[in-house]
């Protein structure tokens, strides 16, 4: 069967995939466009069905429904190696008994493609391992490992490379390296990239599309920052970052925005920035664009202002100081500051007002769990 | 404050004294494969000699039951080994409803006296027709080689990731390149052990033999009938050179095993 | 269970792939076929035979399908007391087995893993028997206690025993084979056990102020019941079946004979088929049924 390689990224397209396992439904409706060449995270917490997705993707499960397309062709029926796909496992699934470059000889030997030794000695001198050649996967340490696999994978130039939480296992400053590296990559190569993982970090950090996966389907998916900046769910808001989010009903409408009303507070978002327009809506804004006020703030029409309530909680973490503010008939508010000066600039206990601009106020299609209506 | 506690070296006395309790009888053996005795019963000792080992098969019969029993410990090995792999393999990897009573059936045969069996298989093949002679004996060694060779490889096939094959099929090796490039070899040191557990077993094996050999010489029979009137040193050479042989291959597998994981060790 | 010691590394717990059912059957079916024809047959057959009756020829060795119970009734009868000395013999030996085993498989499995390379030296040891002929080891017990030789002639001449008197022939002589010859298979399993046996978990209970025979009686004992179940399954079972150790010319007398023996005359010297096989599928149900209570105690996945 001959296998289509292309010398640079394909495109994946799932199409209506369901699958069904006894007892529970993994994946439902996933819709799905990679295109060619992309860097594409698929990000969720654990269970949500993102390593389904990738192992239906690579062939290893078959759905219950719906199809698989790669390059605009259909391979839903194709076995593993028929597809023109790699994968770089969670646990590098390395070959003990071979040595680390019969390991990444192996996808070449078995496409019977010529100077198999050669290619595989050039892609370990990619990942700057072709010194370790003729060890053992168990004489290498999991960072090494890793890069192993990744060699394997990526010397059959395949046209999709799958990647399923290949950093997970690193720790933090080895992480933060290898993100760079596969970037690189990836950039160079000019491979599409479809990368499995729970680190929302990871996830902005290295792809060029972003998709968040709850419950077998995907929630929200675009660029990073679109993602980031406007959430549409409650789900995305929460797992994306941290959020402050507001329920309420909407009290006034003008040609370019609504407020609702909460606790005797009116709170705005932009009309262009809110997914529902109708009936009880919840309404977020990130915690790093909200400042707090030790008196009430005199700002104009184009800011929410809220207050006044105690400070509750003040963490330090470094770059910034996180306020936690009870304010009566509202809730929690989280307010995130910059250091910016040495001494703490608020004590526990305090009273002040929380101020943020509209622009950056943004409005959900959902609302969060325990609001819904009667 | 260091107390010397006797409890301490109870355990390790009472092993090492276990241990040549153990090995007397097989150190009785292999002295009496040396005694020059001319006398049809080895029970007196007479002399120092080599000439056993070195006429192993002066008396009529011995030699050619070993080899009887060499080939039939290699033929129902192999068959028992391919058959019990597949089963191995089979009970590890996938998911089928009865589970429960294959396990089960799978055990009987370790747990069935070897008399029931023998009676059984004698009685089987008596009932079809078929004369009692080689072909029975090795299809008899078979059904209780089946479940150890079973056991032993179920073990190992039970410590291999299965995410070891999904990478061959990932990187383009189809069903079959994935089994006998990865799967076999990673299995391999558990049919090994398997392997010559069945033989062990198939070369020692007396009772169900017994009961369905017909005129084929074993060497367990051989000895069996010999004992009644004396067991010639010659047995003894036999049974003293198997228990070397086998005793070298092991320590040589696990030797090998310790000095190539030292070797992994090196990083 | 008690092979897996001959694993070469610890088995983990994998996630078992619901794969497709083609590959199973090809993979099981030959195996189990065999079993089926050459296993589960003969036992089908056993029965049948213990209920046929003498032909009508009334030639010697020749019977015809029927529904004779009273054969069993005359199994019962004529061989209970071999019955209940394979039993007596079994239990005994068993228990002393374990008892002989528990503490070497206990320094093996659990002080001597800080030392793998002298371990493993040791389990071969302890499976070093296995690899002489059974029926040797068993000839060199009787040589070793055979009147004339020395511990016999020890014996005699401190006037513990009077030379009328011998250890060959008698219960305690075939107990002392049966239990030598089937040691290994009480070690192995027990061996098993104590091998993956936490020992954090005796440090728990000193910490929790047991005493080390209560530490032993409530923690280490009761975790190392299923090497100890199959061990004890592992050895009665064919002891109950052996009649070799009984024998006359290896370790037993006339006065010794067992189920075995009786299944062996009755087989290939009076060719009383239905009564051997009668006898041997008594024996069977027997096992069965201690089987059955072993599953129904702990299931059937460690049974393998």
């Amino acid at each position: 069967m001959a296998i289509d390689f292309k010398p640079s990224g394909a495109d994946l397209e799932l199409v209506n995939v369901r699958k069904d396992f006894p007892g529970f439904t993994a994946l439902q409706d996933m819709d799905l466009h990679i295109p060619a060449g992309e860097f594409f995270a698929l990000l969720g917490p654990s269970g949500c069905g993102k390593t389904t997705t990738l192992r239906i993707v690579a062939g290893l499960e078959e759905p219950t429904a719906g199809q698989v397309l790669i390059g605009g062709k259909d391979v839903t029926a194709s076995k593993p190696h028929e597809r023109p796909v790699n994968t770089v496992f969670q646990s590098y699934a390395l070959f003990p008994h071979m040595t680390i470059l019969e390991n990444v000889a192996f996808g070449l030997r078995q496409r019977k493609i010529e100077e198999p030794v050669k290619k595989a000695m050039d892609a370990l001198n990619l990942v700057e391992l072709g010194y370790a050649a003729e060890r053992r996967p168990q004489q290498l340490s999991g960072g090494q490992q890793q890069r192993v696999a990744l060699a394997r994978a990526l010397v059959n130039r395949p046209a999709l490379l799958l990647l399923d939480e290949p950093l997970g296992a690193l720790d933090l400053k080895l992480r933060r390296q290898m993100q760079i590296e596969l970037k690189a990559i990836q950039m160079e190569v000019g491979l599409t990239f479809l990368h499995v993982t729970h680190d929302q970090e990871e996830a902005m950090d290295m792809a060029d599309t972003v998709a968040v996966m709850n419950k077998g389907h995907i929630e929200q998916m675009g660029a990073p920052e679109a993602l980031y900046e406007r959430p549409k769910t409650a789900f995305v808001s929460k797992f994306l970052g941290q959020s402050n989010l507001f329920v309420g009903s909407i009290v006034d409408s003008s040609a370019s925005s609504l407020s609702i009303e909460v606790g005797g507070h009116k709170i705005t978002v932009p009309k262009d920035r809110a997914e529902k327009q109708t009936g009880k809506i919840c309404i977020g804004v990130r915690p790093e664009k909200t400042t707090f006020h030790r008196t009430k703030p005199n700002l104009g029409s184009d800011h929410v202002v809220v207050g006044p309530g105690e400070i509750t909680d003040i963490r330090f973490t470094g770059v910034s100081n996180q306020y936690l503010i009870d304010i009566p008939n509202v809730g929690d508010v989280t307010v995130f500051a910059q250091n910016v000066g040495i001494s703490p600039v608020i004590e526990l206990g305090e009273n002040v007002w929380v101020s943020w601009k509209v622009e950056h106020s943004f409005g959900l299609s959902d609302l969060p769990v325990g609001n819904e209506d009667e | 404050m260091k107390r010397f506690s006797v409890s301490k070296l109870t355990l390790p006395m009472y092993s090492a004294l276990a241990m040549v309790f153990l090995l007397i009888p097989i150190v009785y053996t292999i002295a009496f494969s040396f005694n020059d005795s001319t006398k049809r019963t080895n029970t007196e000792w007479q002399g120092f000699t080599f000439d056993k080992w070195l006429g192993v098969c002066a008396k009529p019969d011995i030699c050619e039951s070993l080899g009887n029993s060499l080939f039939i410990g290699a033929v129902s090995t192999l068959i028992a080994t391919v058959l019990g792999t597949a089963l191995a393999i089979g009970l590890v990897r996938y998911r089928y409803r009865a589970r429960g009573a294959v396990n089960l059936a799978l055990f009987l045969p370790m747990a069935t006296p070897e008399i029931v069996l023998g009676a059984g298989l004698a009685g089987l093949f008596f009932n079809a027709g078929v004369g009692a002679g080689m072909t029975t004996v090795i299809i008899s060694h078979v059904v209780f080689c089946l479940s150890f060779v079973v056991v032993t490889v179920k073990a190992r096939v039970q410590t291999l990731d299965p995410v070891l094959e999904e990478a061959g099929r990932d990187l383009y090796a189809n069903p079959n390149q994935v089994f006998w490039k990865i799967t076999f070899p990673l299995l391999l040191p558990g049919i090994v052990s398997a392997a010559l557990l069945s033989f062990s077993l198939s070369f020692d094996d007396f009772i169900i033999t017994y009961f369905n050999s017909g005129s084929v010489e074993t060497f367990p029979k051989y000895i069996y009938v010999a004992a009644a009137r004396g067991v010639p040193a010659e047995a003894n050479v036999i049974a003293s050179a198997v228990f070397i042989a086998t005793i070298l291959l092991v320590l040589v597998a696990q030797i090998n095993g310790a000095i190539k994981r030292k070797r992994l060790l090196k990083k | 269970m008690a092979f897996a010691a001959f694993g070469s590394a610890p088995a983990k717990e994998h996630k078992t792939p619901t794969k497709s059912g083609k590959i199973v059957l090809a993979l099981l079916m030959p195996g189990l076929v065999y079993l089926g024809l050459f296993f589960f047959t003969p036992l089908m057959s056993l029965i049948v035979t213990s209920l046929e009756v003498p032909a009508a020829s009334g030639a010697i060795g020749e019977y015809e399908y029927g529904f004779a119970w009273q054969n069993y009734v005359t199994v019962v009868t004529d061989y209970m007391p071999q019955i209940l000395r394979s039993f007596y013999y079994a239990t005994v030996a068993t228990l002393i087995a374990l008892l002989f085993s528990y503490p070497l498989a206990y320094f093996i499995g659990v002080k001597l893993r800080s030392r793998p390379m002298l371990q493993r030296m040791m389990l071969v040891l302890v499976i070093a028997p296995f690899f002489i002929s059974f029926l040797l080891r068993t000839i060199a017990w009787k040589q070793i206690f055979s009147d004339g030789g020395a511990i016999m002639q020890f014996v005699y001449s401190t006037g513990l025993m009077s030379t009328s008197d011998h250890f060959l022939g008698t219960d305690a002589a075939v107990i002392f084979g049966l239990t030598y010859n089937f040691i290994p298979f009480m070690t192995l399993p027990l061996f098993t056990t104590l091998e993956r046996f936490d020992v954090r978990l005796l440090e728990a209970g000193s910490d929790l102020y047991a005493s080390p025979a209560a530490v032993f009686r409530k923690v280490t004992l009761p975790l190392s019941m299923p090497g100890i179940i199959s061990g004890t399954l592992l050895v009665f079972i064919p002891i109950a079946g052996d009649y070799v150790n009984a024998s006359q010319n290896f370790l037993g007398s006339s006065k010794t004979s067992m189920i075995g023996t009786m299944v062996d005359a009755d087989f290939l010297q009076t060719q009383d088929y239905p009564l051997a096989s009668a006898l041997s599928v008594l024996l069977m149900a027997v096992i069965v049924v201690l089987v059955s209570v072993y599953v129904r105690r702990s299931g059937t996945d460690d049974l393998l």
